[in-house]
């Protein structure tokens, strides 16, 4: 930070010239279509304009035309890598709407499943973080582990990524036979294969080099600025929703909310790093006492919420997503409001990523974990 | 100042090759490849049961499925994908009946969120595992999934 | 005709002879040089194309991946299969692109590779061109790359190439520097920069046991540095995928693009081959001192073998680098070169020469 500070000194006594270039919407690191618009001198980034809207769907408008079990399905492709939680939001709040108590087994296998999601969505960040770095390799052992959970989904949800497999009052249908057995074989490979990560990309010399001290984030911006989930963890902002207001089987597990203090990129990476081990604990926690009973409760054919405001949160696996609903007493929302972890996470890139080098920022996009339809909805 | 020089140098060294040691392990175990050769493995390529592959109606050995037409399932889809279009045919006590004459489902627009599956009374929808769905012509994606000449199947409640 | 796989020379010198006893020496030279270079073009396509290949099946294996697998025998016609593709394609032409310079560069860039090829000794007697100072003259030629990737960047009109063709500038300069004095280290060791001559020095024992610790940090050193000299991860910071899409060669397409490719796999090939014969004797055979039996076999083994096998293994270990490491910073790159690994390349030319006074080398 100081060695930039000082290199940008020495350059404006000299004539210079800025220039602008568009990073996206095309772009290999952006992870989708976000365009970031640079202003450079040099190598050094000045200013980060993010542009949105290049995946603008209108999921909260079409959310007002459509009913809340279909609601799902568009929750589902806001952020791709955390469906699942992003449909417990959704159903958590019909649920509590409608004051409607779901089945213990319900809540474990809920938990059980967003856990699972979390763990898939850290390691394909793990992999995709090492690409942006240009360590080429992660991107393939993350992605071959991340497929073992994701064929542990298909056999219980059907779906790999998109699983829809929340339904206000339960879930679609109960989990398969072989899941508790699959969900154990995986914790016990993973626990093997993730110091291995550590090896490869976390104690590597040049990574530090590159991630240490870059991109600070200190504990009052995160605040201000409403960053929530592993970044604003990283920044000491004690934030985990499953914490502060702990939902579906959170209540039962003893976990820890991993905080790290620095703020910088690898503080970000460090503490989704150290979430991939709670998350195993969490699940071997629940995997076993996953109690008897059906999957779901006998809903009405055509759900209406009662007149008023309702908001649920959810701790989705880049931080805090909420869901506000108003209704009018009708079968669709007369408003949908959604509250995404990624728009807020963007909104400090200009904040912390000026005065760096178009590296560090590449360093920095990768450690906030962006997911653009999130952004755009 | 010297010393803490040293030590960075030869730490970083043992951190890089740590990391070569990974790549390097993996290098000589080719039992570790889990890429499958696609279009060989076909014969062995078996979904799961709950795979999502497409909406199909099970018909029996007699041609015969559960689909009474009640559009339960149309009016669920989030996204129009089904549509059902619907006939009537003069029962054997010669009282009219409204039956279904076609169960149009666009693969295209689905969503796969199984909610015309889930909702359905008579349990006449089902997942399919064939996950093939290249066409070359698009108008192949919208499938009619009640067969030729089906009928519904008897003790089926309307 | 006189064909020993063991000694090319006097198979060449069975062909020069033939050719004079037929025609003027004019005409002798003119073909001789045509045969010659017909015969690299052939090698370097060969070699080139294979390299493309191994590294794809490389990449995969440590990537728990199968590679290219099928097209031909285990895919090796994979990247005949690609050239052909990149022929056929179009080759777009940028609107404000400096037009001559943007089609000179990719020549300029494989023009380097080719110019630094003649000097190396492919087997015994298998030299295009003998230079006594062979090691002087590859150091010259490979550094006329940097310029074409400059002339890249800069005449493609685009922001992404510029960066990282002034990227590659400061890099290719800073660390020309390790090269070279890794590479003396090496010739005050030999005594000369004849590249045959050090080949034949190191017929007892190769360098970089001969020279023992100062050689084998020169080793290090050179490695290292050639890596980044070729721009090669970890020190790809011109190409830098993922900042700036494909940093000097963005604008590039088609068969122009192609040539950066093929260059920066020759580029490999060379600064292996130029690391396997300073280092580890080029085409000569492992020896040990006193065993005569293992000696015996180990002559057996043709040199062009050896030549190949010493090269493959320092290619291999440059393509190890690359697909594990992540990329450095610009800055941080510097920082390697001016405070790591120069003091300890003077130090070492000065350890390396109190080795040769003292007589301590073997």
């Amino acid at each position: 930070m100081e060695q930039t500070t000082t290199k940008r000194e020495d350059i404006s006594s000299i004539d210079y010239q800025e220039f602008v270039i568009n990073m996206g919407p095309q772009h290999p690191s952006t992870h989708g279509v976000l365009r970031l618009m640079l202003k450079l001198k040099g190598e050094i980034v000045e200013v980060v304009q993010p542009h949105c809207g290049y995946i603008h769907r209108g999921i909260e408008k079409m959310c007002e035309h459509i009913t809340y079990p279909q609601t799902i399905h568009l929750t589902d492709r806001l952020d791709y890598l955390s469906a699942h939680m992003n449909n417990e939001a959704v159903c958590l709040l019909v649920e509590n709407a409608l004051q409607i108590e779901v089945p213990e087994r319900v809540k474990y296998i809920r938990t059980i499943l967003d856990e699972l999601t979390r763990l898939a969505s850290h390691q394909l960040w793990w992999c995709a973080f090492g690409m942006d770095m240009g360590a080429l390799t992660t991107f393939f052992y993350g992605l071959r582990d991340r497929e073992k959970i994701l064929d542990i989904f298909e056999k219980t949800t059907g779906s790999r990524l998109i699983q829809s497999f929340n339904v206000p009052g339960g879930l679609m249908n109960d989990i398969h036979k072989d899941f508790q057995k699959e969900v154990k074989e995986f914790i016990k490979y993973f626990r093997k294969i993730l110091p291995e990560y550590d090896q490869l990309l976390t104690g590597n010399v040049i990574f530090q080099q590159r991630t240490k001290d870059i991109g600070i984030l200190t504990k009052e911006d995160a605040i201000n600025f409403g960053v929530t989930g592993p970044s604003g963890r990283g920044s000491g902002f004690s934030c985990d929703v499953r914490k502060i207001a702990p939902y579906s089987a959170y209540p039962y597990v003893k976990f820890e909310e991993k905080l790290q203090t620095k703020g910088d990129t690898f503080s970000r990476y460090m503490v989704r790093m150290h979430e991939m081990w709670e998350s195993m604990n969490i699940l071997e926690q629940l995997i076993d006492n996953i109690p008897e009973g059906t999957h779901a409760v006998k809903m009405k054919p055509i759900i209406k919420l009662p007149e008023g405001e309702y908001y649920q949160r959810v701790e989705a696996s880049r931080g805090e997503f909420g869901v506000h609903v108003i209704s009018d007493g009708n079968k669709t929302p007369y408003r949908f409001k959604l509250r995404s972890p990624n728009f807020m996470n963007l909104s400090v890139m200009h904040h912390i990523s000026r005065n760096h080098k178009i590296a560090d920022l590449i360093a920095i996009s990768g450690s906030l974990d962006l997911v653009i339809p999130d952004i755009d909805r | 100042m010297i010393k803490e020089y040293f030590k960075d140098v030869f730490s970083g060294i043992a951190s890089l090759l740590r990391g070569m040691k990974v790549t390097l392990s993996y290098f000589v175990r080719p039992s570790t490849i889990i890429t499958q050769k696609y279009p060989e493995n076909r014969a062995e390529l078996k979904m799961f049961e709950a795979f999502r592959g497409e909406v199909v109606m099970p018909h029996n050995e007699n041609n015969e499925h559960k689909c009474t037409g009640c559009g339960i399932c149309e009016i669920n889809c989030p996204n129009g994908s089904i549509e059902i279009i619907s006939k009537f045919e003069v029962g054997e006590d010669g009282k009219k009946r409204k039956v279904i004459d076609q169960h149009i489902y666009r693969l295209a627009m689905c969503t796969f969120c199984g909610l015309c599956i889930k909702t359905c009374p008579s349990n006449a929808l089902a997942w399919g595992q064939e996950f093939e769905h290249a066409v070359f012509d698009r108008t192949k994606l919208t499938k009619v999934l009640n067969q030729e000449g089906s009928t519904v199947q008897k003790g089926v409640k309307e | 005709m006189p064909f020993n796989i063991y000694d090319f020379s006097t198979f060449t010198q069975w062909i020069h002879e033939a050719l004079t006893s037929a025609m003027s020496p004019f005409w002798v030279v003119t073909l001789e040089i045509l045969f010659v270079g017909l015969a690299f073009l052939l090698f370097y396509a060969v070699i080139g194309l294979f390299l493309v290949y191994a590294e794809r099946r490389v990449c995969a294996f440590m990537q728990c991946r199968l590679g290219p697998n099928r097209v031909g025998f285990q895919g090796l016609l994979q990247t005949v299969a690609d050239l052909i593709k990149l022929l056929f394609k179009e080759l777009i032409t940028i609107k404000y692109a400096d037009k001559l310079l943007f089609n000179i560069a990719p020549f300029l860039v494989i023009i380097g590779s080719f110019l630094a090829l003649a000097a190396i000794p492919l087997a015994n007697g298998l030299h295009a061109v003998d230079l006594n100072i062979g090691v002087f003259y590859i150091m010259a030629v490979s550094s006329i790359g940097v310029i074409g990737i400059l002339l890249a960047g800069w005449s493609s009109n685009s922001k992404y190439s510029l960066i990282g063709a002034m990227r590659s500038g400061a890099q290719i300069v800073s660390y020309e520097l390790s090269v070279g004095l890794s590479i003396i280290t090496m010739v005050v060791l030999a005594g000369t920069m004849d590249i045959s001559e050090i080949v034949e020095l190191q017929r007892g024992g190769w360098f970089l046991f001969k020279g023992h610790i100062s050689a084998f940090i020169a080793f290090i050193i050179f490695l290292v540095a050639s890596t980044a000299e070729i721009n090669r991860g970890p020190f790809d910071l011109a190409e830098a995928e993922s900042e700036l899409t494909a940093g000097f060669h963005t604008e590039y397409s088609g068969i122009k693009f192609a040539f950066f490719f093929l260059a920066e796999y020759m580029n490999m090939f060379i600064v292996a081959s130029l690391g396997a014969t300073l280092f580890l004797g080029g085409w000569m055979p492992f020896h040990v001192p006193f065993w005569e039996g293992f000696n015996t076999v180990m002559d057996w083994i043709p040199p062009f073998v050896w030549y190949i096998a010493k090269t493959g293994f320092l290619i291999f270990i440059i393509m190890w680098f690359k697909w594990t490491f992540p990329r450095l910073r610009i800055d941080q790159l510097l920082t390697l070169e001016w405070k790591y690994l120069l003091p300890f390349n003077l130090f070492n030319v000065l350890l390396m020469a109190l080795l040769v006074l003292l007589g301590l080398h073997f």
